[in-house]
């Protein structure tokens, strides 16, 4: 349940950025979660509910864009699209991939007032 | 206040104290200009940046020390205190070491280590399945590891959850054992990618379990081209001078002038 810890960290950036603009709510956050990203949304969720409460997040709307994995081969140079850290390259089926995208774990931008 | 890392003792409470209420006591009654206004903040910030800063912070100390610093990560139970016991036993007169145990609950680990005469710093996690930099930070300004030494970071055992978080370690080896099955590098993706060496452990049990070399290294190599492998038996001794040598490559102690 590393998504506990997680989430304490996106309360902690919530409570930084909203204090540096003397902000009291935070209406709404938007997060960036990679498919490769290491979250899993069960538990992601599980943990946001225990951990907001009594936060300045507690009421907020969340906002997650998902974004799905994409690697690139380090041989044919191909991009494709990546569910999983160990599939090959489709083109060539080397396992040389560099991971273009997927691996986000953001807070992209907070509503405040 | 801790002066290095700007934590504070009552940070995790601190959590409480916005939000509950709106604080400005007066009520609204009376009319006057006050625009509770929405500001959109593009904050554009990495979840674990702190984490990340901090391991950056002692990567930095490592490097200035020359300190070998190892997290040693594997599921519960694959042999990561049994390998540490040996090594320490073993290489005692060659190098200093220094060991930092993650537990969640008890000093067992710790205590095997003490045993074997090393310094060791024990960091309980509680309900938490995995060391975080700041916790790193704080071990070693406690333990003060002398320059041209080994530091051997012990995760909690948990092949999911340490993945993520980096400590500021050199080099993160991942142990498995022949009895967890050869499919674990596929199931466990994240662990493996991030690794640099896998330790497979327990090969004295080689002939009583179905489990193949060749796939293990295989699946791994799916994951991670680049990732090499040390076959062991902590039990037996078996290829434990492999890892020695192995260690022996990267401390890369500076010539005496
Ligand atoms: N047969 C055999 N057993 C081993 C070997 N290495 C470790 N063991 C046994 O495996 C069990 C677990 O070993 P530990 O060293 O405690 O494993 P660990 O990874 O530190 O476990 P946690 O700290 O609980 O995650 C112990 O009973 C060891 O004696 C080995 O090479 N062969
Ligand atoms: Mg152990
Ligand atoms: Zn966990
Ligand atoms: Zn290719
Ligand atoms: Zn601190
Ligand atoms: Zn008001």
């Amino acid at each position: 349940m590393h998504e506990l810890s997680i989430v304490m960290s996106i309360i902690r950036i919530a409570e930084t950025e909203s204090a540096k603009n003397n902000a009291i709510k935070v209406e709404e956050i938007e997060l960036d979660i990679g498919a490769l990203s290491g979250i899993e949304m069960t538990a992601f969720d599980f943990a946001w509910q225990q951990a907001v409460r009594a936060t300045l997040l507690e009421h907020s709307k969340r906002k997650i864009n998902h974004i799905p994995g994409e690697g690139q081969c380090m041989d044919c140079a191909a991009l494709f699209p990546m569910q999983q850290l160990y599939e090959p390259c489709p083109v060539c089926g080397e396992h040389f991939v560099s991971v273009q995208k997927g691996k986000e774990l953001r807070v992209k931008s907070l509503v405040v007032n | 206040m801790c002066a290095t890392c700007g934590c504070d003792a009552n940070a995790s409470s601190s959590i409480r104290q916005f939000g509950e209420n709106h604080p400005h006591p007066h009520d609204h009654d009376h009319s006057h200009d006050h625009t509770h206004s929405k500001t959109i903040i593009e904050v554009e910030k990495d979840v674990l940046y702190e984490n990340n800063l901090l391991a950056q912070r002692n990567r930095g100390y490592f490097e200035a020390k020359n300190i070998l610093a190892l997290n040693l990560v594997s599921s519960p139970g694959s042999g990561k205190t049994s390998l540490l016991e040996r090594t320490l036993t073993d290489l005692k007169d060659q190098f200093t070491c220094y060991v930092i145990e993650g537990d969640q609950q008890t000093s067992r680990d710790a205590d095997r280590i003490h045993a074997t005469g090393t310094r060791v710093a024990q960091i309980n996690t509680g309900k938490g399945c995995h060391l975080d930099a700041h916790m790193i930070l704080h071990a070693v300004q406690g333990m003060k590891p002398a320059e041209n030494s080994i530091l051997f970071i012990e995760n909690v055992g948990n092949l999911v959850c340490p993945a993520m978080f980096d400590l500021g370690e050199k080099e993160r080896v991942v142990i498995i054992s022949v009895t967890e099955g050869d499919d674990k590098p596929i199931k466990y993706p994240d662990m493996f990618h991030t690794s640099t060496l896998c330790i497979i452990n327990k090969i004295d049990l080689l002939p009583y379990v179905p489990f193949s070399m060749d796939k293990v290294k295989e699946h791994a190599r799916q994951v991670n081209p680049t990732l090499s492998f040390l076959e062991v038996s902590c039990t037996s001794g078996e290829g434990l001078p492999a890892w020695y040598q192995w260690l022996k490559e990267k401390i890369q102690v500076p010539e005496q002038v």
